[in-house]
Protein backbone atom coordinates (compact mmCIF):
# COMPACT_ATOMS: atom_id res chain seq x y z
CA UNK A 1 0.00 0.00 0.00
CA UNK A 2 3.06 2.51 -0.08
CA UNK A 3 2.11 3.36 -3.49
CA UNK A 4 -1.19 5.06 -2.53
CA UNK A 5 -0.11 6.43 0.46
CA UNK A 6 3.04 8.41 -1.19
CA UNK A 7 0.07 9.35 -3.79
CA UNK A 8 -1.75 10.64 -0.88
CA UNK A 9 0.84 12.14 1.46
CA UNK A 10 2.49 13.92 -1.57
CA UNK A 11 -1.06 15.53 -2.70
CA UNK A 12 -1.77 16.77 1.41
CA UNK A 13 2.05 18.12 1.44
CA UNK A 14 1.46 19.94 -1.50
CA UNK A 15 -1.70 21.68 -0.86
CA UNK A 16 -0.45 22.26 2.64
CA UNK A 17 2.57 24.33 0.51
CA UNK A 18 0.15 25.74 -1.39
CA UNK A 19 -2.24 27.03 1.65
CA UNK A 20 0.77 28.49 3.40
CA UNK A 21 2.02 30.31 -0.10
CA UNK A 22 -1.90 31.36 -0.49
CA UNK A 23 -2.17 32.96 2.51
CA UNK A 24 0.97 34.94 1.94
CA UNK A 25 -0.68 36.08 -1.49
CA UNK A 26 -3.75 37.48 0.36
CA UNK A 27 -2.25 39.23 3.11
CA UNK A 28 0.82 40.61 0.58
CA UNK A 29 -1.11 44.01 0.21
CA UNK A 30 -0.62 44.78 4.16
CA UNK A 31 2.54 42.74 4.58
CA UNK A 32 4.61 43.65 1.76
CA UNK A 33 8.30 44.15 3.58
CA UNK A 34 9.27 46.16 0.13
CA UNK A 35 9.92 49.93 1.44
CA UNK A 36 9.23 52.16 -1.69
CA UNK A 37 11.92 54.62 -0.71
CA UNK A 38 12.47 58.04 -1.84
CA UNK A 39 8.42 58.64 -1.54
CA UNK A 40 8.46 57.14 1.92
CA UNK A 41 11.50 59.10 2.85
CA UNK A 42 9.19 61.22 6.09
CA UNK A 43 7.83 57.83 7.54
CA UNK A 44 10.40 55.61 6.77
CA UNK A 45 11.86 54.45 10.28
CA UNK A 46 14.72 51.70 10.27
CA UNK A 47 14.75 48.73 12.45
CA UNK A 48 16.95 49.13 15.87
CA UNK A 49 20.09 47.08 14.79
CA UNK A 50 20.61 49.24 11.47
CA UNK A 51 24.79 50.16 11.36
CA UNK A 52 24.07 53.02 9.26
CA UNK A 53 27.01 55.23 10.91
CA UNK A 54 28.89 55.87 14.50
CA UNK A 55 27.54 58.56 16.16
CA UNK A 56 28.16 60.45 19.46
CA UNK A 57 25.20 61.25 21.30
CA UNK A 58 25.26 64.14 23.23
CA UNK A 59 22.78 65.61 26.03
CA UNK A 60 21.07 68.89 26.44
CA UNK A 61 24.05 70.43 28.09
CA UNK A 62 26.07 69.65 25.17
CA UNK A 63 27.96 66.92 26.90
CA UNK A 64 29.22 63.47 25.94
CA UNK A 65 30.84 60.47 27.59
CA UNK A 66 33.89 59.56 26.03
CA UNK A 67 37.11 59.64 27.93
CA UNK A 68 39.09 59.79 25.57
CA UNK A 69 40.73 56.28 26.23
CA UNK A 70 41.08 55.26 22.71
CA UNK A 71 40.21 51.62 22.90
CA UNK A 72 38.04 52.29 19.92
CA UNK A 73 41.19 53.72 18.26
CA UNK A 74 42.94 50.04 19.24
CA UNK A 75 40.18 48.36 18.11
CA UNK A 76 39.49 49.82 14.87
CA UNK A 77 40.77 47.38 12.30
CA UNK A 78 41.38 50.11 9.87
CA UNK A 79 41.99 53.44 10.72
CA UNK A 80 38.65 54.56 10.81
CA UNK A 81 38.72 56.20 14.38
CA UNK A 82 41.09 58.82 15.35
CA UNK A 83 41.46 60.43 18.38
CA UNK A 84 43.23 64.30 18.92
CA UNK A 85 43.63 63.84 22.88
CA UNK A 86 44.94 67.04 25.24
CA UNK A 87 45.54 67.43 29.02
CA UNK A 88 43.26 70.00 30.26
CA UNK A 89 42.98 70.94 34.27
CA UNK A 90 40.40 69.23 36.19
CA UNK A 91 38.04 71.65 37.73
CA UNK A 92 36.95 69.92 40.45
CA UNK A 93 40.35 67.89 41.46
CA UNK A 94 42.57 70.79 39.51
CA UNK A 95 45.13 68.08 38.80
CA UNK A 96 45.88 67.71 34.43
CA UNK A 97 43.64 65.06 32.91
CA UNK A 98 42.88 63.58 29.70
CA UNK A 99 40.39 64.78 27.43
CA UNK A 100 39.57 64.89 24.12
CA UNK A 101 40.11 67.76 21.55
CA UNK A 102 38.23 65.80 18.33
CA UNK A 103 37.00 62.55 17.67
CA UNK A 104 37.82 62.06 13.93
CA UNK A 105 35.50 59.00 12.07
CA UNK A 106 36.41 58.59 8.77
CA UNK A 107 32.89 57.25 7.53
CA UNK A 108 34.64 56.42 3.87
CA UNK A 109 36.89 53.71 5.74
CA UNK A 110 34.25 52.30 7.93
CA UNK A 111 33.18 48.80 7.49
CA UNK A 112 30.51 48.93 10.02
CA UNK A 113 32.40 46.25 12.06
CA UNK A 114 31.08 47.58 15.30
CA UNK A 115 33.90 46.42 16.70
CA UNK A 116 34.27 50.55 18.49
CA UNK A 117 30.94 50.32 19.89
CA UNK A 118 31.31 46.77 21.40
CA UNK A 119 34.98 47.86 23.39
CA UNK A 120 33.82 51.36 24.31
CA UNK A 121 33.55 51.13 28.14
CA UNK A 122 31.72 54.37 28.41
CA UNK A 123 28.88 53.78 25.86
CA UNK A 124 30.21 57.02 24.39
CA UNK A 125 29.43 56.14 20.82
CA UNK A 126 26.70 53.82 19.12
CA UNK A 127 25.15 53.04 15.37
CA UNK A 128 22.87 55.53 13.90
CA UNK A 129 20.13 55.05 11.38
CA UNK A 130 20.73 57.72 9.41
CA UNK A 131 21.95 56.15 5.72
CA UNK A 132 21.86 58.76 3.06
CA UNK A 133 25.50 59.26 3.58
CA UNK A 134 26.36 59.98 -0.42
CA UNK A 135 28.70 63.47 -1.18
CA UNK A 136 30.03 64.86 -3.81
CA UNK A 137 33.62 65.82 -1.90
CA UNK A 138 34.47 63.13 -0.20
CA UNK A 139 36.15 65.53 2.74
CA UNK A 140 32.81 65.52 3.97
CA UNK A 141 32.62 61.56 4.99
CA UNK A 142 35.54 62.80 7.86
CA UNK A 143 33.60 63.89 10.53
CA UNK A 144 34.30 65.29 14.41
CA UNK A 145 31.86 63.34 15.92
CA UNK A 146 31.82 65.67 19.44
CA UNK A 147 30.44 68.64 18.93
CA UNK A 148 32.07 71.97 19.56
CA UNK A 149 32.27 73.38 23.01
CA UNK A 150 31.32 69.87 24.23
CA UNK A 151 32.70 68.49 27.32
CA UNK A 152 32.54 65.02 29.43
CA UNK A 153 29.41 64.43 31.37
CA UNK A 154 30.08 64.48 35.13
CA UNK A 155 30.12 61.08 36.78
CA UNK A 156 31.14 58.73 33.53
CA UNK A 157 34.50 57.72 35.32
CA UNK A 158 33.08 56.84 38.48
CA UNK B 1 -19.06 40.75 -30.97
CA UNK B 2 -21.79 40.76 -33.52
CA UNK B 3 -20.73 44.42 -34.46
CA UNK B 4 -17.31 42.83 -35.03
CA UNK B 5 -18.32 39.84 -36.81
CA UNK B 6 -20.11 42.17 -39.43
CA UNK B 7 -16.52 44.26 -39.82
CA UNK B 8 -15.29 41.18 -40.63
CA UNK B 9 -17.67 39.90 -43.00
CA UNK B 10 -17.38 43.19 -44.86
CA UNK B 11 -13.49 43.13 -45.20
CA UNK B 12 -14.15 39.50 -46.22
CA UNK B 13 -16.74 40.56 -49.20
CA UNK B 14 -14.38 43.78 -50.23
CA UNK B 15 -11.03 41.76 -50.58
CA UNK B 16 -13.19 38.78 -52.73
CA UNK B 17 -14.58 41.54 -54.51
CA UNK B 18 -11.35 43.40 -55.45
CA UNK B 19 -8.84 40.25 -55.77
CA UNK B 20 -9.18 36.89 -57.14
CA UNK B 21 -10.00 34.00 -54.81
CA UNK B 22 -6.89 32.44 -54.34
CA UNK B 23 -5.01 36.48 -53.37
CA UNK B 24 -7.95 37.18 -51.39
CA UNK B 25 -7.88 34.02 -49.20
CA UNK B 26 -3.92 34.21 -49.06
CA UNK B 27 -4.48 37.97 -47.88
CA UNK B 28 -7.37 37.07 -45.38
CA UNK B 29 -4.72 34.18 -44.05
CA UNK B 30 -1.93 37.15 -43.39
CA UNK B 31 -4.35 39.40 -42.23
CA UNK B 32 -5.99 37.04 -39.83
CA UNK B 33 -2.44 35.64 -38.71
CA UNK B 34 -1.28 39.45 -38.52
CA UNK B 35 -4.14 40.26 -35.89
CA UNK B 36 -3.17 37.09 -33.37
CA UNK B 37 0.51 38.12 -34.16
CA UNK B 38 -0.45 41.51 -32.78
CA UNK B 39 -3.06 40.53 -30.14
CA UNK B 40 -0.74 38.13 -28.37
CA UNK B 41 2.82 39.50 -28.76
CA UNK B 42 1.12 42.01 -26.47
CA UNK B 43 -0.82 39.35 -24.22
CA UNK B 44 2.40 37.36 -23.57
CA UNK B 45 3.99 40.75 -22.57
CA UNK B 46 1.36 41.74 -19.83
CA UNK B 47 1.40 37.78 -19.05
CA UNK B 48 4.98 38.63 -17.61
CA UNK B 49 3.75 41.49 -15.97
CA UNK B 50 1.00 39.56 -14.49
CA UNK B 51 3.44 36.38 -13.45
CA UNK B 52 6.01 39.42 -11.81
CA UNK B 53 2.99 40.83 -9.77
CA UNK B 54 2.05 37.71 -8.42
CA UNK B 55 5.23 36.33 -7.93
CA UNK B 56 5.79 39.56 -5.38
CA UNK B 57 2.69 39.04 -3.78
CA UNK B 58 3.64 35.70 -3.14
CA UNK B 59 7.09 36.88 -1.75
CA UNK B 60 5.34 39.87 0.39
CA UNK B 61 6.53 42.02 -2.24
CA UNK B 62 4.98 44.51 -4.21
CA UNK B 63 6.41 43.93 -7.78
CA UNK B 64 7.05 46.38 -10.68
CA UNK B 65 4.53 49.19 -9.70
CA UNK B 66 6.65 52.01 -11.77
CA UNK B 67 6.29 52.26 -15.46
CA UNK B 68 3.25 53.56 -15.99
CA UNK B 69 -0.28 52.89 -13.65
CA UNK B 70 0.52 50.01 -11.31
CA UNK B 71 3.90 49.40 -13.57
CA UNK B 72 1.35 47.98 -16.68
CA UNK B 73 4.03 49.45 -19.22
CA UNK B 74 6.91 47.61 -17.52
CA UNK B 75 7.20 44.85 -19.83
CA UNK B 76 6.75 47.29 -22.96
CA UNK B 77 9.82 48.56 -21.66
CA UNK B 78 11.22 46.11 -21.31
CA UNK B 79 10.84 44.35 -24.70
CA UNK B 80 11.49 47.98 -26.57
CA UNK B 81 14.80 47.54 -24.40
CA UNK B 82 15.49 43.69 -25.81
CA UNK B 83 14.67 44.81 -29.68
CA UNK B 84 17.37 47.39 -29.08
CA UNK B 85 19.71 45.18 -27.75
CA UNK B 86 22.57 43.58 -29.79
CA UNK B 87 22.14 39.82 -30.85
CA UNK B 88 25.43 38.26 -29.43
CA UNK B 89 26.35 34.67 -29.94
CA UNK B 90 29.29 32.12 -29.37
CA UNK B 91 31.66 32.00 -31.63
CA UNK B 92 31.76 28.26 -32.53
CA UNK B 93 28.21 28.08 -32.60
CA UNK B 94 26.07 26.45 -35.42
CA UNK B 95 25.32 29.68 -36.83
CA UNK B 96 21.65 28.79 -38.73
CA UNK B 97 20.36 26.25 -36.73
CA UNK B 98 21.21 28.96 -33.76
CA UNK B 99 19.25 31.39 -35.34
CA UNK B 100 16.57 28.89 -36.52
CA UNK B 101 16.23 27.72 -32.98
CA UNK B 102 13.74 30.90 -31.84
CA UNK B 103 11.85 31.15 -34.59
CA UNK B 104 10.77 27.33 -33.60
CA UNK B 105 10.12 27.85 -30.37
CA UNK B 106 7.55 30.93 -30.94
CA UNK B 107 6.35 29.84 -33.99
CA UNK B 108 5.04 26.53 -32.65
CA UNK B 109 3.52 28.76 -29.77
CA UNK B 110 1.23 30.83 -32.26
CA UNK B 111 0.47 28.30 -34.24
CA UNK B 112 -1.22 26.75 -31.49
CA UNK B 113 -3.44 29.84 -30.95
CA UNK B 114 -4.94 29.66 -33.85
CA UNK B 115 -7.53 26.31 -33.22
CA UNK B 116 -8.33 27.64 -29.74
CA UNK B 117 -11.79 28.89 -29.70
CA UNK B 118 -12.02 32.37 -27.46
CA UNK B 119 -15.70 32.39 -28.50
CA UNK B 120 -18.37 30.91 -30.90
CA UNK B 121 -17.23 33.65 -34.01
CA UNK B 122 -13.33 34.22 -32.54
CA UNK B 123 -12.37 31.09 -33.89
CA UNK B 124 -9.47 31.06 -36.60
CA UNK B 125 -9.59 27.33 -37.27
CA UNK B 126 -11.79 25.33 -36.78
CA UNK B 127 -10.47 21.85 -37.78
CA UNK B 128 -11.60 18.34 -37.02
CA UNK B 129 -8.50 17.13 -35.09
CA UNK B 130 -8.41 19.97 -33.09
CA UNK B 131 -7.12 18.45 -29.55
CA UNK B 132 -4.47 16.26 -31.46
CA UNK B 133 -3.36 19.22 -33.72
CA UNK B 134 -2.78 20.91 -30.29
CA UNK B 135 -0.90 17.99 -28.83
CA UNK B 136 0.98 17.48 -31.99
CA UNK B 137 2.08 21.09 -32.18
CA UNK B 138 2.89 21.75 -28.48
CA UNK B 139 5.88 19.21 -28.63
CA UNK B 140 7.09 20.42 -31.93
CA UNK B 141 8.01 23.38 -29.60
CA UNK B 142 10.96 21.20 -27.95
CA UNK B 143 13.39 20.91 -30.86
CA UNK B 144 13.51 24.97 -31.26
CA UNK B 145 14.73 24.07 -27.57
CA UNK B 146 16.85 21.17 -28.68
CA UNK B 147 18.65 23.17 -31.22
CA UNK B 148 19.16 26.15 -29.87
CA UNK B 149 21.09 24.02 -26.90
CA UNK B 150 22.81 21.86 -29.10
CA UNK B 151 23.76 25.00 -31.82
CA UNK B 152 24.76 26.86 -29.01
CA UNK B 153 28.00 24.95 -28.57
CA UNK B 154 27.47 25.59 -24.67
CA UNK B 155 27.58 22.39 -22.35
CA UNK B 156 25.02 24.18 -20.40
CA UNK B 157 23.18 24.89 -22.94
CA UNK B 158 23.27 21.21 -24.37
CA UNK B 159 22.50 19.72 -20.79
CA UNK B 160 19.08 22.05 -20.44
CA UNK B 161 18.11 21.14 -23.82
CA UNK B 162 18.63 17.58 -23.29
CA UNK B 163 16.72 17.74 -20.19
CA UNK B 164 13.90 19.28 -21.77
CA UNK B 165 13.89 16.39 -24.36
CA UNK B 166 13.23 14.04 -21.61
CA UNK B 167 10.39 15.80 -20.55
CA UNK B 168 8.98 16.92 -23.07
CA UNK B 169 8.89 12.97 -24.24
CA UNK B 170 7.96 12.15 -20.55
CA UNK B 171 5.03 14.24 -20.48
CA UNK B 172 4.00 14.60 -23.89
CA UNK B 173 2.20 11.04 -22.59
CA UNK B 174 0.05 12.66 -19.82
CA UNK B 175 -1.34 15.43 -21.90
CA UNK B 176 -2.00 13.33 -24.55
CA UNK B 177 -3.65 10.42 -22.17
CA UNK B 178 -5.11 13.09 -19.82
CA UNK B 179 -7.01 14.72 -22.81
CA UNK B 180 -7.92 11.25 -24.27
CA UNK B 181 -9.77 10.62 -21.05
CA UNK B 182 -12.39 14.06 -22.17
CA UNK B 183 -12.78 13.15 -25.78
CA UNK B 184 -14.49 10.00 -24.17
CA UNK B 185 -16.72 12.23 -22.76
CA UNK B 186 -17.27 14.12 -25.67
CA UNK B 187 -16.93 11.68 -28.46
CA UNK B 188 -15.22 14.75 -30.66
CA UNK B 189 -11.91 16.09 -30.93
CA UNK B 190 -13.48 19.29 -32.65
CA UNK B 191 -12.92 22.04 -30.11
CA UNK B 192 -15.99 24.13 -31.33
CA UNK B 193 -18.21 20.37 -30.68
CA UNK B 194 -16.52 19.71 -27.19
CA UNK B 195 -17.72 23.22 -25.89
CA UNK B 196 -21.04 22.26 -27.67
CA UNK B 197 -21.03 19.09 -25.73
CA UNK B 198 -20.39 21.21 -22.36
CA UNK B 199 -23.72 22.73 -23.04
CA UNK B 200 -25.09 20.26 -20.61
CA UNK B 201 -23.02 20.78 -18.03
CA UNK B 202 -18.71 21.04 -18.00
CA UNK B 203 -16.81 18.31 -18.55
CA UNK B 204 -15.45 18.27 -15.15
CA UNK B 205 -19.04 18.15 -13.99
CA UNK B 206 -19.90 15.59 -16.29
CA UNK B 207 -17.20 13.31 -15.78
CA UNK B 208 -16.51 13.75 -12.12
CA UNK B 209 -14.19 12.02 -10.49
CA UNK B 210 -12.41 10.74 -13.30
CA UNK B 211 -12.37 14.19 -14.78
CA UNK B 212 -11.03 15.74 -11.65
CA UNK B 213 -8.17 13.01 -12.25
CA UNK B 214 -7.78 13.95 -15.30
CA UNK B 215 -7.86 17.48 -14.86
CA UNK B 216 -4.74 17.07 -11.86
CA UNK B 217 -2.73 15.15 -14.70
CA UNK B 218 -3.39 17.75 -17.21
CA UNK B 219 -2.07 20.43 -14.58
CA UNK B 220 0.49 18.83 -13.77
CA UNK B 221 1.68 17.29 -17.23
CA UNK B 222 1.00 21.00 -18.47
CA UNK B 223 3.43 22.74 -16.49
CA UNK B 224 6.08 20.27 -17.24
CA UNK B 225 5.47 20.86 -20.58
CA UNK B 226 5.81 25.05 -20.25
CA UNK B 227 9.01 24.31 -18.54
CA UNK B 228 8.09 25.98 -15.44
CA UNK B 229 8.47 25.65 -12.12
CA UNK B 230 8.75 23.14 -10.33
CA UNK B 231 9.89 21.44 -14.12
CA UNK B 232 12.08 24.11 -14.33
CA UNK B 233 15.21 21.83 -14.48
CA UNK B 234 15.51 22.60 -18.24
CA UNK B 235 16.57 26.37 -17.38
CA UNK B 236 17.41 25.86 -13.71
CA UNK B 237 19.20 28.88 -13.16
CA UNK B 238 21.20 27.93 -10.13
CA UNK B 239 22.60 24.63 -11.69
CA UNK B 240 22.84 25.53 -15.79
CA UNK B 241 22.82 29.47 -15.73
CA UNK B 242 19.72 29.97 -18.09
CA UNK B 243 19.80 26.45 -19.86
CA UNK B 244 19.24 26.43 -23.49
CA UNK B 245 18.80 30.32 -23.56
CA UNK B 246 21.99 30.59 -21.50
CA UNK B 247 23.58 32.00 -24.98
CA UNK B 248 20.76 33.57 -26.61
CA UNK B 249 20.66 37.93 -26.20
CA UNK B 250 18.44 40.07 -27.33
CA UNK B 251 15.39 39.77 -29.46
CA UNK B 252 16.01 35.83 -29.63
CA UNK B 253 15.88 35.68 -25.69
CA UNK B 254 12.86 37.59 -26.00
CA UNK B 255 11.25 35.05 -28.28
CA UNK B 256 11.74 32.14 -25.72
CA UNK B 257 10.83 34.08 -23.15
CA UNK B 258 7.67 35.39 -24.55
CA UNK B 259 6.79 31.52 -26.34
CA UNK B 260 7.16 30.12 -22.51
CA UNK B 261 4.40 32.56 -21.27
CA UNK B 262 2.28 31.97 -24.57
CA UNK B 263 2.60 28.53 -24.03
CA UNK B 264 1.27 28.47 -20.12
CA UNK B 265 -1.58 30.47 -21.43
CA UNK B 266 -2.06 27.75 -24.24
CA UNK B 267 -2.00 25.11 -21.77
CA UNK B 268 -4.87 26.91 -19.45
CA UNK B 269 -6.66 27.45 -22.49
CA UNK B 270 -6.90 24.19 -23.54
CA UNK B 271 -7.72 23.04 -19.88
CA UNK B 272 -10.63 26.06 -19.99
CA UNK B 273 -12.01 24.52 -23.60
CA UNK B 274 -12.42 20.47 -22.12
CA UNK B 275 -12.84 20.53 -18.56
CA UNK B 276 -14.47 24.14 -17.99
CA UNK B 277 -16.62 24.83 -20.86
CA UNK B 278 -14.42 27.30 -22.71
CA UNK B 279 -16.88 30.48 -23.27
CA UNK B 280 -19.78 28.81 -21.63
CA UNK B 281 -20.93 30.97 -18.80
CA UNK B 282 -21.53 29.08 -15.52
CA UNK B 283 -25.22 27.99 -15.62
CA UNK B 284 -25.58 29.57 -18.53
CA UNK B 285 -26.43 33.25 -17.41
CA UNK B 286 -25.10 35.37 -19.93
CA UNK B 287 -26.24 33.13 -22.75
CA UNK B 288 -28.30 35.67 -24.52
CA UNK B 289 -25.23 38.09 -24.40
CA UNK B 290 -22.96 36.15 -26.97
CA UNK B 291 -19.69 38.29 -26.93
CA UNK B 292 -19.43 38.31 -23.26
CA UNK B 293 -17.93 34.57 -23.82
CA UNK B 294 -14.45 35.74 -24.83
CA UNK B 295 -14.87 37.21 -21.11
CA UNK B 296 -15.54 34.30 -19.77
CA UNK B 297 -13.02 32.34 -21.68
CA UNK B 298 -10.46 35.32 -20.42
CA UNK B 299 -11.48 34.58 -16.41
CA UNK B 300 -10.60 30.84 -16.89
CA UNK B 301 -8.12 30.87 -18.61
CA UNK B 302 -6.38 33.72 -16.35
CA UNK B 303 -7.47 31.50 -13.33
CA UNK B 304 -6.24 28.62 -14.08
CA UNK B 305 -3.15 30.71 -15.54
CA UNK B 306 -2.80 32.06 -11.80
CA UNK B 307 -3.15 28.12 -10.84
CA UNK B 308 0.18 27.47 -12.70
CA UNK B 309 1.76 30.55 -10.92
CA UNK B 310 1.05 29.49 -7.56
CA UNK B 311 2.53 26.05 -8.41
CA UNK B 312 5.84 27.91 -9.55
CA UNK B 313 6.52 30.17 -6.62
CA UNK B 314 5.32 27.39 -4.03
CA UNK B 315 7.29 24.39 -4.96
CA UNK B 316 11.24 23.74 -5.16
CA UNK B 317 12.47 22.20 -8.64
CA UNK B 318 12.48 18.53 -9.02
CA UNK B 319 15.43 16.63 -9.40
CA UNK B 320 15.66 14.60 -13.29
CA UNK B 321 15.05 10.86 -11.41
CA UNK B 322 12.24 12.12 -9.60
CA UNK B 323 10.55 13.69 -12.50
CA UNK B 324 10.83 10.11 -14.36
CA UNK B 325 9.58 8.96 -11.36
CA UNK B 326 6.37 11.20 -11.18
CA UNK B 327 6.01 10.68 -15.12
CA UNK B 328 6.22 6.93 -15.12
CA UNK B 329 5.52 5.00 -11.74
CA UNK B 330 2.47 7.84 -10.86
CA UNK B 331 0.85 9.58 -13.74
CA UNK B 332 1.30 7.21 -17.20
CA UNK B 333 -0.43 4.32 -14.24
CA UNK B 334 -3.26 6.27 -13.19
CA UNK B 335 -3.99 8.05 -16.13
CA UNK B 336 -4.29 4.73 -18.25
CA UNK B 337 -6.22 3.26 -14.83
CA UNK B 338 -8.52 6.70 -15.11
CA UNK B 339 -9.45 6.19 -19.24
CA UNK B 340 -10.45 2.76 -18.35
CA UNK B 341 -12.72 4.13 -15.47
CA UNK B 342 -14.26 6.93 -17.65
CA UNK B 343 -14.82 4.46 -20.52
CA UNK B 344 -16.91 2.20 -17.89
CA UNK B 345 -18.51 5.49 -16.05
CA UNK B 346 -19.96 6.34 -19.56
CA UNK B 347 -20.76 2.44 -20.59
CA UNK B 348 -22.99 2.58 -17.23
CA UNK B 349 -23.96 6.01 -18.29
CA UNK B 350 -22.93 7.18 -14.54
CA UNK B 351 -22.11 11.07 -16.07
CA UNK B 352 -23.81 13.30 -14.46
CA UNK B 353 -25.66 15.93 -17.38
CA UNK B 354 -27.98 18.69 -17.02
Amino acid sequence: MGYFSNIYNGIKTLLTGMSVTGKYFLHSRKGAITQQYPDNRDTLKMFDRFRGEVIMPHDENNEHRCTGCQKCEIACPNGTIEIIWDRGIDETTGRKKKKIDQFIYHLSMCTMCGLCIDVCPTDAIEWGQNFENSVYDRTALTRVLNLPGSKLQPGVED
Amino acid sequence: MKYGLSVITTIHDWLYSVMPEWLAGLVEMILIAMVYLGIFSVAGLFLVLLERRVAAWFQLRIGPNRVGFQGLLQTMADALKLLSKELTGTQKADKFLYNLAPYFVIITSLMALAVIPFTAEFHAFDINIGVFFLIAISSIGVIGILLGGWSSNNKYALIGAMRSGVQTISYELSIGLSLLTMILLTGTLQLSEIIEVQKSGWLIVQGHIPAVIAFMIYMIAGTAETNRAPFDLVEAESELGAGFHTEYSGMKFAYFFLAEFINMFIIAAIATTVFFGGWLSPFGITESIPWLGVLWFLIKTLLLVFLMMWFRWTFPRLRVDQLLTLEWKYLLPINLVNIVIMALLIWGNLIIKF
